[in-house]
């Protein structure tokens, strides 16, 4: 489908991008990799008059290590974070999570900080991020503010980005030597999730430490399982010994129903996915 | 598989696995879709569709769209009226069928959602689509019916004006046709001393999904007016746009270019090729409607829906008395080209390749306020095959037997053939036990039944199911005289030319109108055995109906059975006909010749010519016998003296997560027999993607309305078609009776794979949930359904009518 017409700006700076965003306002849209944005446009389900293209934007792609933390630019694509060392070492859920997104078609478009931005809660880097404590860094006209992950995602398809500002990169607290697993279940494969359970937990010995558990797609944002979170401390490292905590994670849930599975059957795929993740995560 | 590319020349051509001649330009682009046509002056149209499922048109405000930047014009069905022609059925199954008036443009009143109300004719296609989303339409809202079964009712009425969406009832029944006894009796009989299964089945909506979306052209600045399409069927279009516009039929060109797959979606005359070419006269310029995806899921016709009602009456032994079939069939909101003959095609397959007593198929084909139905890879007989095989599955529960002992109590034995059915069919050939044992070997069956009782000892969360479908189904529409019989608009026919052109290569045209198939290699297989000429120097050329200019199209897996007969019958023709300027040139008798490779050979001496210098020797005419004319070209057009019949048995394991009700694939084998083959490795495509489709209906794909009539799986990302990484390595095979009814022996392929693999499938799921007391699930076999149906709650539920929202336009104020 063609979308409607609009005029294309792609500046190189983040300050020339927060200039045109100024002028602009809620007449422009910022676009990353475009994998949400197009199909919408082409949808017509919105028809800005701007498009600000953050393609030319060198300094929003890459990952680095900064100490107790690593730097996810907003615009390194879903396959340039999957295949990376640091978020390998120090983030095994991101990668395994992004390993889950789409097709590769859309991995070596998709960005990360698109993908947060977008805030699908069926997205499959929500919950992740969140489980893992990210830290937004957002860019506006009147400088720099960092949002943590409990207060980015407000509600479907709206997080703390203002109309004005930009997300440039993405803290991701180390949890280095953590086991992760990101259980996603689909009808198809290159669905997004009907439901998915992020897990990155700390094992040592065959016992559960601590762990980290996010769910996507079981809301209107990606939701933490504070619950199954805190049970899991002290838990056996196996489906048997996380049954009991596993089963919680759709405590106060509120998830959708729509063609692919009823609220119901959603809560109940939580807690086996749960279950699972946690179990593989924690090698079990 | 290995490509025998350089094989002695000798050798024959039939039967390699040949790569497929056209796939280079195909896969590379290098060819024109119609979409690519772009003529001096063209025009760009744009569709305005309307959003209710059911209601009057008040009013279309044009003016804001006509003003708009580029426009040329913006038409309604008003102004198009009567130069619009109408969209017909080919085929009224009954002579009292009840048929909408179907004018491409409604003019007063709208009856899906989806239908189109306005068209904007505009330079670009980007301004056309601008402005149709200006043109303003007033409705009032009417009832919708969008439920089968209350459609069938009559309470609520998709056409007001018709006074009943019952179009026909249609019955087959084996008493009043002399070909077996009365159902009711035999059920009585099975009510009293043996075994009545009645169940009901639903065969869900679903969307043909073609790769390429509908695309058309009209030039009406020449002296012919020529259409490209992307259609499967060019010389039906251009009979028709004769037959409703009144245009001469010499002044019209129908082209169907490269056409990017079909699966029956394209066996359709359309409302947007009907508006485009009456645009483009209106107008005079070239015109160019091209569809969105979007637009393709809500319009172009949809395939499946029914109910079907059965009652199958069996001894206690478990041998099969009868059965008797209600079956409701949602045509949605047109009768189409095929339209109630549809379902009406199953009328012959539901006692698939089993001996009864007694059958009756009751039909009641149903309008509804939802995109219209027509056919769909197997039309007709994947419904009827689902039924049956999914019967004699509940039947071996029933008796205690293993399902395929239960099968072959019932079938057909191979020294039967030629074998007259209850249905009053005659099966030329078939090797049922030949076929099922190849593939109980191959799968390994009593090792997977193991393994299947070992887990459901152990309580495994993993249950792995079984699943059976040996069957047959009728294709290669088909002949003539029968099709008449039926009150089928057109025959069955198909014709061929062969052309030898004087430098030794040879044109082959053929009325079969290929949009995937692959007849381009394996025509030219058969053409080059029988002419003895290399594979190479032979061209098949059709879809355009200037070169091919009689033809009945590609569809019901006819193209080699009918469509292969024809090229045979040319060919054999023309080595005929250049017999005697072969004996002139040789200075022999005629009836001293024998013709084989290539070559007329003198019996008896190493004199010969080949028929390469013998078309040569037409083209220069200075050398040939009297009474004879210079050319050896030759046409033929073929009638299937009936119908062919493949058959198979595919066998499916798969394993169901009782935990979450996920269903995984585990094997699948499946040995057709399709009679000889001319391509093992076209053969093997077919094959594979009839089986996707098939198995996609089983487990995926289901087209979903909202209860405003809204098709709520109107993107890919909610109508779930599956990829490669969601099947498994099949595991295929072939036993060969070859037909009786045509010279090469084949039969079609084209749908066998579709219509066999869905119920193997589901029979499989439910043969691994069956012992917690299931004995049904509702199609598509949705992990939520298969979890429902194991933990007890009902599995036949309806879908949640929601879309995921994934790309939701987020600020849409500013939309509006
Ligand atoms: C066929 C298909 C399948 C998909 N399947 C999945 C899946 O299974 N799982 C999954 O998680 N995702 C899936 N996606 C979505 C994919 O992950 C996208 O990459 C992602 O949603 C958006 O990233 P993008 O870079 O393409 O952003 P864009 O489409 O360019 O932008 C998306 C939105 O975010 C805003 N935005 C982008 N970058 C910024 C920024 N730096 N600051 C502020 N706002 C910004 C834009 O204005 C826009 O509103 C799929 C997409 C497609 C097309």
């Amino acid at each position: 489908m063609i979308p409607a017409r609009f005029d294309y700006v792609a500046p190189t700076s983040v300050e020339e991008a927060l200039q045109a965003l100024a002028e602009h306002g809620d007449e422009a849209k910022i676009l990353a990799g475009g994998q949400s944005l197009l199909p919408v446009l082409r949808m017509r389900l919105n028809a800005p008059e701007w498009v600000i293209d953050l393609g030319k934007i060198d300094a929003l792609r890459g990952i680095r290590d900064d100490g107790d933390a690593i730097v996810i630019g907003a615009l390194t694509t879903h396959h340039d974070v999957m295949h990376d060392a640091l978020v390998e070492e120090h983030a095994l859920l991101i990668k395994k999570a992004a390993t889950e997104v789409a097709d590769a078609q859309v991995r070596h478009r998709g960005t990360f900080g698109g993908a947060l931005a977008h805030a699908d809660p069926a997205g499959d880097l929500g919950a992740p991020a969140l489980a893992l404590g990210a830290e937004f860094v957002i860019a506006g006209s009147g400088g720099t503010r960092t949002v943590g992950a409990d207060d980015f995602f407000v509600d479907l398809f709206e997080t703390a980005i203002g109309e004005d500002e930009i997300l440039t990169e993405v803290r991701i607290p180390k949890h280095t030597g953590w086991g992760a697993h990101y259980a996603k279940f689909v009808r198809v494969a290159h669905q997004w999730p009907i439901v998915a359970v992020a897990a990155t937990v700390k094992a040592d010995g065959g016992t559960i430490s601590e762990a980290r558990v996010g769910l996507t797609n079981m809301g209107s944002t990606p939701l933490r399982a504070r619950g199954v979170e805190e049970a899991l401390a002290g838990a056996t490292a196996s489906e048997d010994g996380v049954r009991e905590a596993a089963a919680k994670a759709a405590d106060g849930t509120n998830p959708p129903s729509d063609l692919n599975g009823s609220a119901e059957y959603r809560r109940h795929l939580a807690t086996v996915l749960t279950r699972r993740a946690v179990a593989a995560a924690a090698g079990g | 598989m290995t490509t025998i590319e350089e094989a002695p020349p000798a050798a024959p051509e039939i039967g390699k696995d040949r790569r497929r001649k056209e796939d280079q330009r195909l896969i590379t682009g290098r060819t024109r879709w119609t979409d690519n046509i772009a003529l001096p002056g063209m025009l760009h149209l744009a569709m305005v569709r309307s959003p209710h499922a059911h209601a009057k048109i008040l009013s279309i405000d044009i003016e804001a769209a006509d003003k708009s930047l580029n426009i040329y014009e913006v038409f309604t069905g008003k102004h198009l009226a009567e130069t619009q022609g109408v969209v017909v059925n080919a085929w009224p199954i009954t002579t009292e069928q009840k048929t909408p008036d179907h004018l491409p443009m409604a003019i007063d009143e709208v009856h899906f959602a989806g239908e189109i109300v306005a068209v904007v004719a505009a330079r670009t296609a980007a301004e056309a689509r601008d402005a149709a989303e200006l043109v303003d339409v007033e409705y009032e809202l009417l009832p919708a019916v969008l439920d089968l079964k209350e459609a069938a009712e009559d309470k609520v009425l998709a056409h007001p004006s018709l006074g009943t969406n019952k179009t026909a009832f249609w019955q087959l029944d084996s008493a009043g046709q002399g070909t077996g006894r009365a159902i009711d009796e035999v059920i009585e009989e099975a009510r009293a001393d043996g075994i009545v299964i009645e169940r009901e089945y639903r065969q869900q909506r679903l969307i043909p999904a073609f790769m390429e979306p509908r695309s058309v052209v009209v030039d009406p600045t020449g002296e012919q007016i020529t259409m490209w399409s992307a259609t499967q069927i060019p010389h039906i279009t251009r009979f028709l746009l004769a037959a409703t516009t009144g245009v001469p039929e010499s002044k019209i060109r129908v082209i169907a270019p490269d056409v990017g797959g079909g699966f029956g979606g394209k066996l359709q005359t359309t409302p947007e090729e009907w508006i485009t070419w009456a645009t483009a006269r209106k107008i005079g310029k070239p015109c160019k409607y091209t569809e969105t995806r979007s637009e393709s899921l809500i319009s172009a016709h949809h395939g499946r829906d029914q109910w079907q009602k059965l009652t199958l009456a069996a001894t206690k032994e478990g041998k099969v008395t009868g059965l008797k079939v209600d079956l409701l069939a949602d045509l949605g909101a047109y009768v189409g080209v095929v339209g109630g003959g549809v379902p009406v095609l199953g009328a012959w397959m539901f006692n698939a390749i089993y001996k009864w007593d007694a059958y009756q198929f009751n039909c009641t084909p149903v309008l509804t306020n939802k995109t219209w139905v027509d056919a769909y890879r197997g039309a007709g007989r994947p419904e009827a095959t689902y039924a049956i095989e999914r019967l004699m599955d509940e039947l071996a529960v029933e008796v205690g037997k293993d399902p395929l002992e239960i099968r072959e109590m019932n079938w057909i034995k191979h020294e039967e053939f030629p074998f007259t059915t209850v249905a009053g069919m005659t099966y030329d050939s078939g090797n049922y036990e030949a076929a099922t044992a190849k593939a109980k070997e191959m799968f390994g069956y009593d090792a997977l039944r193991a393994e299947q009782k070992q887990r459901r000892e152990s309580g495994d969360k993993v249950q792995l199911g079984i699943g059976i479908s040996t069957f047959t189904e009728m294709c290669g529409l088909a002949p003539s005289r029968v099709l008449g019989s039926l009150n089928y608009g057109a025959g069955g026919w198909e014709h061929a030319t062969v052309r030898m052109l004087p430098t030794g290569k040879v044109e082959v045209i053929t009325g079969a109108s290929a949009h995937g198939q692959g007849h381009e290699t394996a025509f030219s297989q058969i053409v080059a055995d029988r002419l003895g000429v290399p594979f190479e120097d032979v061209e098949i050329l059709h879809g355009d109906t200037q070169v091919s200019h009689k033809g009945l199209d590609t569809y019901g897996s006819r193209s080699l059975v009918v469509g292969g007969e024809a090229l045979v019958l040319a060919a054999d023709k023309v080595i005929e006909k250049a017999k005697p300027l072969a004996a002139h040139l040789l200075e022999a008798n005629a009836e001293d010749l024998e013709f084989s490779a290539g070559r007329y050979s003198v019996k008896g001496t190493d004199q010969g010519i080949g028929i390469a210098e013998v078309a040569l020797a037409t083209f220069a005419a200075h050398n040939y016998p009297e009474g004879m004319e210079p050319g050896i070209d030759a046409e033929s057009t073929y009638d299937p003296v009936n119908f062919s019949f493949p058959h198979g048995t595919h066998l499916c394991a798969a394993e169901v997560d009782t935990e979450t009700g996920q269903v995984k694939l585990r094997k699948y084998v499946c040995v057709d027999d399709i009679g000889n083959i001319i391509n093992p490795l076209i053969v093997s495509g077919q094959v594979h993607g009839g089986l996707v489709q098939g198995i996609a209906q089983a487990l995926w794909e289901e087209a979903v309305y909202d209860d405003s009539g809204t098709l709520v799986s109107g993107s890919f990302v909610d109508y779930l078609l599956p990829t490669a990484a969601d099947t498994i390595n099949f595991e295929i095979d072939h036993t060969t009776s070859p037909s009786t009814t045509n010279t090469l022996g084949t039969k079609g392929v084209g749908e066998a794979g579709t219509i066999a693999s869905t119920p193997a499938v589901v029979n499989a799921v439910v043969d691994a949930v069956r012992q917690f007391g299931v004995n049904d699930i509702l199609m598509p076999c949705t992990p939520e359904r298969v979890w429902s149906a194991i933990h007890g709650s009902d599995p036949g539920k309806d879908t949640v009518e929601g879309a995921m929202p994934h790309f939701d336009g987020g600020n849409q104020e500013d939309n509006q």
